[in-house]
């Protein structure tokens, strides 16, 4: 009973991951850009809703709301002033510039808020800590429950989105092909500059749940970018949006079962099945190359 | 009245000089068939017409508007539609999301989603598939009618025949000729001379990015065209 206890705490986290990637795969989907201040940037979404609680005493899915089109917003300049620039030095440079990215917002969230470790779990009132008892083994947190519910919600409209709408159709032709795109009337620059802002404000979510499961400082980011980024791989890379979600839920099982062995493994068992999907003749690995050939 | 002005256009890829020196008028109503031998410079011509590629020296006028520097998408809207060689549908969207996806920014006029459909019956049982998933000739249908969707001024075809079973090329010009027919602008590159002649009002022959012969399609004979098409007598000269 515990195995099963595990795989469902394993599949809620999963939901936690895969939001975190969600962003992460859209840019690489589409502009084959790897975004490695996506971490930072949920984190600083987190922050924004730590400070919108400062005056506005309330829940943290409440304060998120005004952050959100702030994200937006933040998400369509950054690709507008800085990565529609390195973009046309080809891979590389992207690559360089979040890496930069992810270091100045570190550092000025330090400057802003101090290296204090902070959580927004207290905010959240009970349902941070609630849980719903199935029997004495088998507990399903109402967090847990929440993350991979809107986990869910936001790889479900983000699929409508790109499925249904003009503007996503416009994304995925842009992905599959961007010469051809600007030549049937495509303003590929501000199609990315959409998916960016779009990736950036899902990230605030993740940031909120981040905030909301665990604690957090300025240099959280890092560690929930590698986890988002073995979601993405695990699930492939440039694959279909579920597959991310997938990804996530592997990794977020493997993490708990590892904890389940040894309670200092949940990290390290992640890892290992990121390279066994890497390593694998069909995995993560294959895709790779085709992308970059 | 010129729809389409080409003043001493230089193209390059990289250091290589695809197009020089190239001066070319095209009035509206007209169709030219652009030809010549591979590497001669007409798919980079084209995708300079239609901004996808930059020129490092010239100009490019349509209907009186200086062009050059106007992005791809842009000119979409100003009634530039290129097919592009090999057709480059987006395999991924269905047949009419590839078209809705062009219908974006769409001139008004008589081509949308329903009349291109109606002009290539083929494309009818194929509306829900994924272009990916289309032969070479529903392929071509399907990349014209993504084109003219957007109610161009000015169309261009980049070898439409390239690849295509000989039922498949009768058909796509069958459904051409209705559009030349009604007063389109059209510029085609077509390796086939005889359909090149056939369906354009003038001929103009490319060698190493030069115009090497230029003339009316009934009045150049195909001789003509194959030596200018092969450098023959370019080379005549230099050996004289």
């Amino acid at each position: 009973m515990t195995w099963v206890n595990d795989v469902i705490q394993g599949i809620m986290l999963g939901g936690f991951y895969g939001m975190l990637a969600c962003g992460l795969a859209l840019m690489f989907g589409l502009m084959r850009i790897i975004n490695l201040a996506h971490g930072d940037i949920a984190v600083l979404g987190a922050y924004l809703i730590y400070v919108v609680l400062e005056h506005w005493n309330t829940s943290p899915f409440l304060a998120i709301l005004p952050v959100l089109p702030v994200m937006l917003l933040l998400g369509y300049l950054l690709q507008r002033l800085l990565l529609e620039r390195s973009l046309r030095s080809g891979l590389l440079v992207p690559l360089l510039t979040t890496f930069g990215l992810s270091i100045v917002i570190q550092n000025l969230l330090e400057q802003g808020f101090s290296p204090d470790v902070r959580s927004l779990g207290a905010q959240a009132g009970s349902i941070a800590t609630s849980s719903w008892q199935i029997t004495d083994q088998l507990s399903i947190p109402a967090i847990g429950a929440l993350t991979l519910g809107v986990a869910i919600v936001i790889f479900g409209a983000l699929q409508l989105f790109l499925s249904r709408t003009q503007p996503g159709r416009q994304m995925r032709a842009t992905a599959q092909d961007p010469d051809t795109a600007e030549l049937v009337g495509i303003n590929s620059k501000a199609v990315y500059a959409r998916a960016t802002a779009i990736a950036v404000a899902i990230a605030a979510i993740g940031g909120m749940f981040l905030a909301i499961r665990s604690d957090f400082y300025p240099y959280s980011g890092p560690t929930y970018l590698i986890f988002a980024f073995e979601a993405v791989v695990i699930g492939g890379l440039g694959g279909s949006l579920w597959a991310t979600l997938l990804g996530g839920i592997v990794l977020g099982v493997a993490q708990t079962i590892g904890g389940q062995i040894n309670p200092e493994y949940p990290v390290l068992a992640g890892h290992i099945v990121f390279l066994l999907v890497l390593l694998s003749p069909r995995g993560g690995l294959v895709n790779l190359r085709r992308v970059t050939a | 009245m010129s729809l389409l002005d080409l003043e001493q256009l230089y193209l390059r890829h990289g250091l290589l000089e695809a197009v020089r020196d190239f001066t070319l008028v095209v009035a509206e109503g007209e169709t030219v068939a652009l030809v010549g031998a591979n590497g001669a410079g007409k798919t980079t011509l084209l995708r300079a017409v239609a901004g996808a590629h930059r020129p490092s020296a010239g100009r490019i006028g349509f209907d009186g508007a200086d062009v050059t520097r106007v992005p791809a998408y842009r000119r979409v809207q100003m009634g530039i539609a290129l097919v592009p060689e090999g057709r480059r549908l987006f395999p991924a969207l269905t047949v009419e999301e590839n078209l809705l996806v062009a219908a974006q920014r769409r001139r008004p006029g008589r081509w949308n989603v329903d009349t291109v459909i109606e002009a290539f019956p083929m494309l009818e049982r194929l509306r829900g598939q994924r272009a990916a998933t289309l032969s070479g000739g529903e392929q071509q249908a399907a990349a014209i009618g993504r084109a003219l969707i957007t109610n161009p001024r000015l169309l261009l075809l980049d070898e439409v025949s390239l690849g295509l079973a000989p039922l498949a090329v009768e058909d796509v010009y069958r459904s051409l000729a209705t559009v030349i027919a009604e007063g389109a602008t059209v510029i085609v590159v077509e390796q086939d001379l005889a359909r090149a002649a056939a369906v354009a009002d003038r001929v103009v022959c490319m060698l190493e990015g030069r115009i090497v012969l230029e003339g009316a399609a009934g009045e150049l004979t195909r001789e003509q065209i194959t030596e200018a098409y092969f450098g023959l007598r370019r080379r005549g000269e230099v050996e004289a």
